[in-house]
């Protein structure tokens, strides 16, 4: 203490800037980022959250969102219409009012894209490797644009004389308008990939050799509809599904009839009944051997399947097909959920009827191939995507996993990330995943209450009538209202209220929204008020070390 | 388009322009009461004291004078010879904070410098009891002040005694939880915004630290008006109250939900606006996370108490019409 102090001063006169109490603090506020729930559930791996963010600022931000969603997924227009959205199942807002409609704003976005004619950047330098994709569906192309952006020269061979795989033949159209899938395929292809139709590939070993490719992705899909066999007469039309939308789109005109069976309980088995309705079908009528509970195809196919007056016949199954008749058996549910026949039969008047039992995958181009295993016949593959043989990988619906757009999508990405690495030398290691965002994390007082903007619908008389497409988009202000529902789970979107609630102003904005705050460590008594008021969940508090 | 994801709840939203983002998210706010204080961990009195004077000196273009009560405010703001103010602030006694304020204004008024603003400050002890004649007579004077309480219920810088705002049942260092009626007592204390009210002032309001918007509104709609002005700040305390420290602000919002802290605005004695509840909540959600309501609850607990806290909070709706709000009417 210095004598030169007047009298009773023990401290140096000024601020209590001087009073560092961050010495107080047994625990620190530390900024994180967790995961959101709708990116942990995105099939694609698409950071949801990322570019909902950029489009709530409405404007040019619609655009960063739409570079942001295409680095992983390069079809938003086809995904916000057909995929089955998993995201808006995981969506933390569902607890709260209704999940947010997140593929509405991504075929929002989507749809934008293809309107202001919007570009995907060229890529990386160019590697010097040569990659060979076989098929031209989701996977495939999904693979050739992560691929060609990392690189690598493109070459996909696809069998059939049409680009799409299961988008084309798969979806119907009033699902998915053909000039939406192709502008979005397009799109791809303007980044330098070579596309070759009418390319089947019959040994995948010797294709390989031939073109000097250095790696391939295997992506033929699953296009053989599964037979199963029903006694018919001779003159009874019996179809499978996968034929009848194939055929449909390169221009067959069906004969089903008036009166259409249609059995299997798949999203197949739907899209087949509405297709038989647009056909002209009076009687669309599906037969499933289980209940609707039980029944694979989604809610909503069902719903929009019922409204264009498709018949649903539940627990039956077919048992011979003749004289324009169907003898159909009830069946019952056994204690474990598996139908057993019961005996008793009814009949059923139909012109045709179309099998939808599922499909398999033709796998002639790895027969010969050594090290390549299949298994029920799907092809094996590693967590790389790597099959057996090396510099050979494969995804999509001729690997073993859920069977829809959005998951082939992430095959192919994923795949190309491996790929990659596997050309370069190394192996590809997937950052480590942070915590998930839980709905416990949030503090939901903070958000506005909004209910969900819904999208309109074709009404049913104009859809059974035609192909035109059933689900409306929406239009700019729902877009934005939508995007702007979001959460932002786990992830700071700059609302200040760290910055303001700090009784020690011990939290430091760094600048503009976007770029964040720091804690002031100096100062920071460690109350944890920030975490406790933080909104989305992306601050929590940590021991400070003894 | 008039949803904004966060709307106001917030204190700054991105989406919102500038201007209608709080002055606390403001990277310019004035700290008028900077860090290296030593409120306690979790301080509600800090905050709103920051919350209410940043508004102020925006309003007065930083041409503020503050007259301060004895108290926490004062005590963990100055220890001689620190001054966490960034602006001129006076300290006299614990009684006088009021008269203070008077006899500044009346400096500056016959200096010529009715530029300079002045406001008197306190905590509830400061204002609800010993400063309340001199509270009383700047108003009556019509005296150019505004005079802040930043209430949290008690005597806290003493030890937790009970004060002329102490809640019933609460317990404090006087008040034990004993016996047949346990904590405070039913039937006293003090409704000051009320009084404030029956002297007729220009502007009377309350407000909560869990709701910067309103309250840096209603700074600024008392700043823009000349005489004797109040505003009723409900600041926890997690120290007196037994409160985890980052629980100040879900208090502060609760109490309000509950309806047992009424947030109003009144101008020449007359309430023009109250805030309504959003999502209105049974009181024992704010109590239970209280140690000073904890003998209300348990084995032993007194339900029947609860009920009558319960009863106070529904009358409160009752009277200053909390309910039947669009509690989103406000969600720009």
């Amino acid at each position: 203490m210095s004598g030169r102090k007047p009298y009773a001063i023990t401290l140096d006169v000024g601020s209590s800037l001087a009073n560092h109490t961050g010495s107080w603090r047994d625990e620190r506020a530390v900024y994180v980022d967790r995961m959101p729930p709708c990116n942990d559930a995105c099939p694609a791996g698409e950071n949801i959250q990322a570019w909902l963010y950029e489009a709530e600022e409405g404007g040019e931000g619609y655009e960063r969102a739409w570079r942001r969603l295409v680095e992983d997924n390069p079809f938003p227009a086809i995904m916000g219409r057909v995929c089955y959205h998993p995201c808006e199942d995981a969506c933390n807002r569902g607890q709260l009012d209704e999940a947010v409609g997140i593929h509405s704003v991504e075929r929002f976005l989507g749809d934008e894209a293809i309107r202001q004619g919007w570009q995907l950047d060229a890529g990386a330098e160019p590697s010097g490797k040569r990659v060979l994709v076989v098929g031209a569906g989701p996977s495939g192309l999904s693979a050739a644009y992560h691929l060609t952006r990392l690189g690598h020269a493109v070459t996909i061979h696809e069998a059939g004389p049409m680009v799409g795989g299961m988008m084309r033949f798969g979806i119907p159209r009033y699902r998915l308008p053909r000039d939406v899938m192709e502008a979005e395929v397009e799109r791809i292809l303007a980044l330098g990939v070579e596309l070759e139709l009418n390319r089947k590939v019959t040994n995948i070993a010797e294709s390989m050799r031939a073109g000097g490719f250095d790696a391939a992705f295997l992506a033929v899909g699953a296009h053989i509809g599964r037979r199963a066999y029903v006694p018919a007469g001779e003159a009874e039309r019996i179809v499978d599904a996968v034929s009848l939308l194939e055929g449909l789109e390169q221009g067959e005109k069906p004969l089903l009839g008036r009166r259409v069976a249609i059995y299997g309980g798949g999203n197949t088995a739907m899209d087949a009944a509405r297709t038989a309705r647009r056909l002209g079908a009076r009687d669309a009528v599906v037969v499933y051997r289980r209940t609707r509970e039980r029944m694979p195809a989604h809610e909503f196919e069902v719903e929009e399947a019922e409204e264009e007056g498709v018949m649903m016949r539940w627990l039956q199954t077919v048992k011979s097909f003749e004289d324009g008749r169907l003898v159909l058996e009830r069946m019952e549910l056994d204690e474990d959920g598996f139908p057993q026949p019961t005996g008793e039969t009814e009949e059923l008047e139909a012109d045709s009827l179309v099998l939808a039992l599922g499909q398999e995958a033709d796998l002639s181009l790895i027969e010969d191939v050594p090290g390549i295993e299949v298994e029920h016949g799907v092809v094996q593959v590693g967590s790389n995507m790597m099959t057996g043989h090396e510099g050979v990988f494969a995804g999509g619906d001729m690997v073993p996993a859920e069977r829809t757009v959005t998951v082939g999508v992430g095959h192919g990405k994923k795949a190309a990330r491996h790929i990659d690495a596997w050309l370069r030398g190394g192996a590809y290691e997937h950052p480590p995943r942070p915590e998930l965002a839980t709905f416990e994390t949030l503090n939901t007082w903070y958000y506005s209450d909004a209910p969900r903007a819904e999208q309109s619908q074709l009404e049913a008389a104009r859809r059974t009538s035609g192909f035109e497409e059933v689900v409306a988009g929406l239009d700019e202000d729902n877009a934005l209202f939508e995007a702007r529902r979001c959460l932002s789970c786990g992830n700071c979107f700059s609302c200040d209220n760290c910055y303001g609630v700090c009784p020690d102003n011990a939290v430091i904005k760094l600048g503009a929204p976007g770029e964040r705050y720091e804690i002031d460590l100096d100062y920071c008594k460690g109350c944890g008020i920030c975490v406790e008021e933080c909104p989305c969940g992306a601050i929590e508090m940590v021991p400070e070390e003894a | 388009m008039r949803f904004y994801q966060v709307g106001s709840h917030v204190v700054g939203n991105r989406l919102l322009d500038p201007e209608q983002r709080a002055v606390q998210a403001r990277t310019d706010r004035s700290n008028a009461i900077t860090c290296g204080h030593r409120a306690c961990r979790g301080c509600g009195e800090a905050l709103g004291a920051r919350y209410v004077l940043d508004a102020a000196m925006r309003a007065s273009e930083g041409k503020l004078i503050a007259a301060n009560a004895t108290g926490c405010l004062e005590v963990f703001s100055t220890p001689f010879p620190e001054s966490s103010w960034q602006l001129p602030w006076i300290h006299s006694l614990f009684g006088n904070a009021p008269a203070v304020a008077s006899g500044v204004a009346a400096a500056m008024r016959a200096k010529g410098r009715e530029d300079v603003r002045v406001i008197g400050q306190g905590g509830d002890g400061g204002t609800v009891d010993i400063g309340f004649g001199c509270l009383s007579g700047m108003f009556e004077r019509g005296d150019d002040v505004l005079y802040v309480c930043y209430d949290n219920e008690a005597y806290m810088n003493t030890g937790v005694q009970r004060s002329g705002a102490t809640p019933p049942a609460a317990r404090t260092a006087n008040t034990k939880p004993i016996g047949k009626q346990p904590g405070n007592a039913f039937g006293q204390g003090k409704d000051v915004p009320r009084i404030a009210l029956a002297h007729g002032i220009p502007y009377v309001a309350t407000g909560t630290v869990a709701e910067p918007h309103d309250l840096e509104r209603k700074v600024e709609a008392a700043m823009a008006m000349r005489g004797p002005r109040y505003i009723h700040v409900f600041v926890p305390c997690p120290l007196g109250w037994g409160s985890a420290s980052a629980d100040t602000i879900k208090l502060a919002r609760l109490v309000k939900e509950t309806g047992l802290f009424p947030v109003f605005e009144a101008v020449d004695g007359e309430i023009r606006e109250v805030s309504k509840i959003r999502r209105r909540t049974p009181v024992e959600d704010y109590l239970k996370l209280q140690r000073r309501y904890a003998h209300l609850f348990g084995e032993h607990g007194h339900p029947e108490i609860v009920e009558r806290l319960q009863a106070i909070a529904d009358r409160n709706i009752h009277e200053y019409g909390l309910l039947d709000g669009d509690g989103e009417g406000e969600a720009w």
